[in-house]
């Protein structure tokens, strides 16, 4: 069976959030007190109860402007940094092609949030008192795409920038758009997602290279993840110790995440000390 | 609707997802991965019901819990304008309906009182009646000079864009009965010029064409708008035809918007000046032989004769002839067709009834043989638009000549029969003083064109709000009557005089049957042609009762009490701080609405001291679109049946229920009372159930049968009791005194109708799927006024002839073995009026016009490129500068629209009618909206979704402009006009460049206007800034182009 993919055709995207909202409004996920500091994107980053949301470019090359639009959230990775620390299993590959994840099994040890190439996942603190945390991301409406239906943000999109559908065909479709956006004066038109990290989920056709984006050019999956994977793997159940002794270190790390500015903290470094 | 699960399913999984389950464990083992299936977390709704924000009219599937509040919003993929998507606002209802800020008691705010006070539902209305009764009876006037006019001036309407069309037919007919003339809505302020632009030219003040009709269109030009932002849902469509059909994009404004992101070519012009820009393309049109030549000659009337002593601005110095400067008007007497006298042989029935041929005279317009001919509408034009050169274009525009050109070479292209280009415009072209006049621009432009009547074509207003185009259908504006009629003014002080002024020669020779059938709704027998059909019991105008006056008579005092349905001209009024002032002149004000808006509490805005506000507040909680039944019209004119699918939150009421109420009390009042200024109260036909249903109100508008209608032949057409199944009943009915139809252009929205399944229904429900020919009509979907036809002047979609322009554009075409129209769409046009039919110039309505009059609401049958009628300012668009413009108009010496009214009340003082100079305010400014926000915000504002997204106010400026002034992106900073000064969050950007004009560097900001003092998006109102100036036919203000500087904080 094939894998269902995303496919963001920037060319398409009116930036009117209209999947941003569609998200919160599925998941019923309440909203936070922004600003107006000067963008149009709001919120300013991806947040707790924030899955999906757009993000604003200005950008210019050979004397051509472009406002360019970019509809962001977990990207769903084949080799996925994410699953492949999460202790508890709530995070997993699931046989239609995404990351899913399972609120109630998660720890909220963060080691996704601190893994991941893109910065996705973030730590919900569930608990004041204890500072106990959830690892929160988008799961392409895991419950929606299960029985066969679209993810929210893909159904309600106006201009049909996002498509849910076999990979293949999605990639298929992004090449030959990219093909014609070059022929309508963007030469820089590319498809993003296609090779990186083993695939992804979310696939996307861009008029203007992603650096332009704010996506990586090269994203990478952290070595020391491998590594760590390398030993705790063959040790198999031994994983379970290192659980528990997860455990008993919980209440310091969940309270470390949500204290900490996660996109601050070196992934590699806290690998290491957590090894 | 009755859609099972499945269906449902089936209708939603749109893609592979249903088809792609994994089916076993093969699948998951293939991937290394779990095959979980996650069970959906909350219900999925399947109540259809029709989003109330913007005027794309999308269907949403609507889910409620036990209490009726909605948990889950969905697209609904039947409906046809959005097919399940959905824009950011509509994924914001569920909070729409559950926020806790939503109004649920009826609350008080005594005279001088700081604080709200909950009442009872029965103790406000019985209140209210008093006062409405005491403020009536002291402002009445029976008389002005000897016109009888039967009105108050002491009292005042404002709002119903937001509500149902049923609600506003209400409103219409309470107002009119208590003798109300300040009678205004947001049309005024959204799209009023358009309406008085495009029934000159066309016959009808409406969107020529509608959203699905987009993805026919070969070429968009996007000037005045910004359909990304503001109707999202239209992408589906555009993108569509981009993809699909390799249609070009095109996006001129003054600064790159959403809309540009998308576009295949962005083009910037100086706001106010799109005259310059339109009439640039026109003159190209002209000097490259661009124009359907066969079109305009059939179609318009560019070959009618104007006076040969008609000059014009190119003669003199920017002024048509006939202007006279003291009174700031025009006589027209040189602006009208030249007329000849024919004599021409008519049937009638002598006194015993036999049939006659006799001679007659009559006058007709003079038509010239060739275009060429110097007095011919054609060579007018040709002579008028050679001003508007590339240079001049750029002169006045700032818009460097080569992108011009090249907007030029693609849309004018354009001409070709087997093209269509379509403009697409909202309120950056209707909010100027020469708004009207913007709109003439693009209306001659795609006459020339042939650009009108076919698919994929128009002159497409975008309106804003999801039922501004019903609740203009039903008269909310103080000259209106429902459909259009017109409210009688003190120059018609009988009823012969009021029923002359409806042309003879056109459709509109049914206007007395229409409005006659109207005070039948209205009065009953009360009402009969015994006595001029109670032509008295509405009142006259005497003025200009619009938006502007109304707050200019508010500030005098002369109002004194006023409702409010859900409008907030608190933030939409322009120069607010005064309108503001003016707002505390009033005794009582009775505000319907879901929140508590800054209108409602005005008397505890910043900085005033309520203690010393007499002003006594009812606000009454209200339903929103989903909590009651109800059509809304959208911009297309399709009426969509929306049903009760959610429960009001605690003692909110439907607004019927809440008119019912009123209407109930303050005929008790009045019960008993000899006066003659009562009875149309007293006699007013008010009866839709308890508690009222909107489906009796909407049989009344569409129309019924008192007693049997019958035809010439005394064959029965409706049994008393029945519904008109249209218009054209009423038109041609034998005992039309048997109908009582209260809005005749909706006659047949809520007649029986196959959904093209077979089933039947009252026509508004339907949603039936068919779309013959493909082109997006959907016939069988809800209904469409004027008699469910799509594409208005669609005649024009064929040559003269009745073939179609080509095989690609086929919407409707003579079908000559069956001798009748035929098609995709309904004709507009006697179905049976052959191509090569003559029209007998002295027959009366449709029979005086031939098979090539394909504007059949004009006296003519022609589309007017030259308006001898109609507009205040002239016959052809000119350009002149806003009121506050940093140039001196390079095209002439008349600096700005010389017909407008310059309000100067309290002028000099802090809050005033003041007017800045480029010396103090060098700045160009204009405002915006952005997708995340609503017009005032009054339903986003106070949502949380909304507000996360865009939560308060900026200023877009230039790098230039932030360079030169020491300002940051982020920054604080003032704006400062002649009326006020805010303070907003600077947003520095490429989007915006500054402008070269006539040689000079100006400077160019913009900023939204959603946001005030209340709810949880807060910022400072734009309209602080805004002055009070109008159109000059319309008087909608000139909010879109205005003077200010920029400071740093």
């Amino acid at each position: 069976m094939s894998r269902l993919a995303m496919l963001f055709d920037a060319s398409r995207c009116i930036g009117c959030k209209s999947c941003q909202v569609a998200c919160k409004q599925w998941w019923g996920l309440p909203a936070s007190e922004t600003t107006q500091v000067g963008t149009y994107e709001n919120p300013t980053d991806l947040e707790p109860n924030t899955w999906a949301r757009v993000t604003f470019h200005e950008y210019e090359a050979n004397g051509q402007f472009q406002w360019l639009f970019l509809a962001w959230g977990c990207v769903h990775c084949t080799q996925a940094a994410c699953v492949d620390v999460c202790p508890t299993g709530a995070l997993k590959h699931n046989a239609l092609g995404f990351v899913s994840l399972e609120r109630e099994l998660c720890n909220g040890c963060g080691y996704c949030s601190q893994a991941c190439p893109f910065k996705v996942p973030r730590m919900e603190t569930v608990n004041l008192l204890t500072g106990e945390a959830r690892a929160s991301k988008c799961t392409f409406c895991q419950d929606r795409a299960t029985n066969g239906l679209t993810p929210a943000c893909v159904k309600t999109c106006p201009p049909g920038a996002l498509e849910w559908g076999e990979r293949d065909a999605l990639l298929e479709k992004a090449h030959a758009r990219v093909e014609w956006l070059q022929s309508r004066g963007y030469d820089q038109a590319q498809v993003y997602g296609e090779t990186e990290l083993g695939g992804l989920g979310r696939l996307f056709v861009l008029t203007a290279p992603p650096e332009a984006y704010g996506l990586p050019v090269n994203p990478q999956y952290s070595t020391l993840v491998a590594s760590w994977q390398q030993v705790v793997q063959p040790l198999g159940y031994l994983a379970v110790a290192a659980t528990t002794l997860g455990l008993a270190f919980n209440w310091l790390a969940t309270r470390r995440a949500r204290l900490s500015n996660i996109e601050a903290v070196e992934p590699d470094a806290t690998e290491e000390s957590e090894a | 609707m009755k859609v099972s699960r499945r269906d449902f399913l089936k209708a939603t999984g749109v893609v592979a997802g249903g088809l792609l389950l994994p089916t076993g464990s093969a699948a998951a083992a293939a991937a290394g991965a779990t095959a979980t299936i996650f069970p959906l977390h909350k219900r999925m709704g399947e109540a259809t019901s029709v989003c109330p924000y913007c005027s794309v009219g999308c269907g949403v599937l609507v889910a409620t819990d036990v209490y009726g509040h909605i948990v889950n919003t969905e697209g609904d993929p039947d409906n046809v304008h959005n097919r399940g998507t959905l824009c950011s606002k509509a994924q914001s209802i569920t909070q729409l309906s559950t926020d806790p800020k939503r109004l649920r008691k009826v609350l008080y705010r005594a005279p001088y009182s700081t604080t709200w006070e909950e009442k009872s539902w029965d103790w406000a209305i019985a209140r209210i009646a008093r006062r409405v009764k005491a403020t009536r009876d002291a402002t009445f006037r029976e008389k002005d000079g000897e016109v009888t006019v039967n009105r108050t001036e002491g009292i005042a309407w404002l709002g119903g864009a937001a509500n149902n069309t049923e609600d506003c037919y209400l409103a219409s007919k309470f107002a009119r009965a208590l003798g109300i003339v300040y009678l205004e809505h947001q049309a005024r302020l959204c799209h009023s010029s358009t309406v008085g632009a495009l029934a000159p030219t066309f016959g009808r003040g409406a969107m020529t064409n509608h959203w699905v009709d987009l993805k026919n269109s070969d070429v968009f030009l996007v000037i005045g708008s910004n359909p990304a932002e503001n109707h999202p849902i239209s992408f589906r469509w555009i993108t569509k035809a981009m993809e699909e059909r390799g249609a070009r994009l095109i996006v001129a404004d003054p600064r790159f918007t959403r809309s540009a992101a998308r576009a295949d070519l962005y083009v910037p012009f100086r706001s106010g000046t799109d005259i310059a820009f339109i009439g640039g393309l026109i003159n190209y049109t002209i000097q490259n032989r661009l124009y359907n030549e066969e079109y305009i000659k059939a179609y318009t009337n560019a070959l009618t004769l104007i006076h040969p002593d008609y000059q014009g601005p190119d003669e003199l110095d920017g002024l048509f002839a006939g202007y006279d400067p003291e009174k700031r008007t025009y006589d027209p007497a040189t602006w009208q067709y030249q007329t000849e006298k024919v004599r021409v042989k008519v049937k009638e029935r002598d006194a015993s009834g036999n049939e006659v041929e006799v001679e007659k005279e009559a006058t007709v317009p003079k038509q010239a043989a060739s275009l060429e001919d110097p007095h011919t509408v054609f060579s007018i034009l040709k002579r008028h638009f050679a001003r508007y050169t590339p240079e001049m274009v750029e002169r006045i525009c700032g818009t460097p000549r080569e992108r011009f050109l090249e907007v030029a070479r693609i849309y004018c292209a354009t001409g070709a029969p087997d093209k269509a280009g379509t403009i697409l415009y909202a309120m950056g072209t209707t909010q100027h003083t020469v708004g009207a006049q913007n709109i003439r621009a693009y209306a001659i432009l795609q006459l020339l064109l042939g650009n009108i009547g076919i698919p994929g074509g128009g002159v497409n207003a975008l309106r804003g709000e999801s039922n501004v185009q019903g609740s203009t259908d039903m008269g909310l504006l103080y000259q209106d009557l429902p459909g259009y009629l017109g409210l009688p003014t003190v120059k018609q002080p009988d009823y012969q005089t009021f029923v002359a002024k409806y042309s003879k020669t056109s459709f509109w020779a049914n206007g007395p049957r229409f409005f006659n059938s109207m005070m039948k709704a209205w009065f009953g027998d009360k009402a009969n042609s015994q006595n001029n059909f109670a032509y008295d019991y509405i009142p006259k105008r005497s003025g200009d009762y619009s938006f502007m006056p109304m707050f200019e008579a508010l500030h005098q005092g002369i109002i004194k009490g006023m409702f409010v349905m859900g409008q907030n001209p608190f933030v939409s009024g322009p120069n607010a701080r005064f309108e503001r002032e003016a707002f505390a002149n009033l005794d009582w004000l009775v505000v319907m609405e879901l929140f508590d808006t800054e209108t409602a509490s005005f008397w505890r805005a910043p900085g005033v001291n309520s203690a010393a506000i007499k002003t006594e507040v009812f606000l009454l909680p209200a339903a929103a679109a989903m909590e009651k039944a109800g059509s809304v019209v959208n911009s297309g004119r399709v009426i969509q049946w929306r049903n009760k699918v959610a429960n009001p939150p605690g003692e909110a009421k439907e607004d019927i229920w809440i008119l019912d109420r009123m209407m109930r009390a303050i005929k008790a009042v009045y019960q008993g009372s000899t006066a003659a200024k009562d009875r149309p109260i007293l006699d007013l036909v008010w009866d839709y159930g308890d508690p009222p249903q909107a489906e009796r109100v909407a049989r009344e508008m569409n129309g019924y049968a008192l007693e049997d209608v019958k035809d010439t032949s005394d064959k029965v057409l409706v049994a008393a009791g029945g519904v008109m199944p249209s218009f054209a009943t009423i038109a041609s009915a034998a005992n039309p005194e048997a109908i009582a139809c209260g809005a005749w252009i909706y006659s047949g929205y809520w007649a029986p109708a196959d959904d093209g399944t077979g089933v039947v229904m009252p026509a508004a429900r339907r949603r039936g799927q068919n779309d013959p020919g493909g082109v997006g009509t959907h016939p069988y979907w809800a209904w469409t006024w004027p008699a469910n036809r799509h594409i208005i002047y669609n005649r024009a979609s064929a040559r003269p002839d009745g073939t179609p322009w080509s095989e690609a554009r086929k919407l409707i075409w003579w079908d000559a073995t069956q001798k009748k129209w035929t098609g995709y769409d309904v004709p507009d046009f006697p179905i049976t009026k052959a191509p090569d039919a003559q029209g007998n110039p002295a027959g009366t309505s449709l029979a005086a016009q031939s098979g090539t009059d394909a504007f059949l609401m004009k006296p003519d049958g022609k589309a007017w490129l030259f308006a001898p009628s109609g507009l205040n300012e002239g016959p052809l668009p000119e350009h002149y500068e806003p009121l506050e413009a940093p140039v001196a108009n390079p095209l002439s010496h008349t600096q700005f629209n010389p017909v407008v009214k310059v309000f100067d009340t309290n002028r000099g003082q802090d809050i005033g009618d003041n007017v800045g100079a480029p010396d103090r305010f060098p700045i160009v400014c204009t405002t915006f909206r952005l997708t995340e926000h609503w017009q005032s915000g009054a339903m986003t504002r106070y949502l949380p979704w909304p507000s996360e997204a865009q939560p308060g106010m900026f200023v877009e400026i230039s790098k230039a402009l932030a360079a030169e002034r020491g300002i940051r992106n982020g920054d604080l900073i003032e704006v400062v006009s002649a009326r006020g000064a805010i303070k907003a969050i600077a947003m520095v950007t490429a989007r915006w460049q500054p402008y070269t004009i006539d040689g000079r560097l100006v400077h160019h900001i913009g900023m939204p206007w959603h946001f005030a003092w209340q709810g949880i998006a807060r910022g400072a109102s734009a309209n602080d800034l805004t002055p009070h100036v109008g159109d000059g036919n319309t008087n909608i203000p000139e909010y879109k182009a205005f003077l200010v500087d920029v400071r740093k904080l």
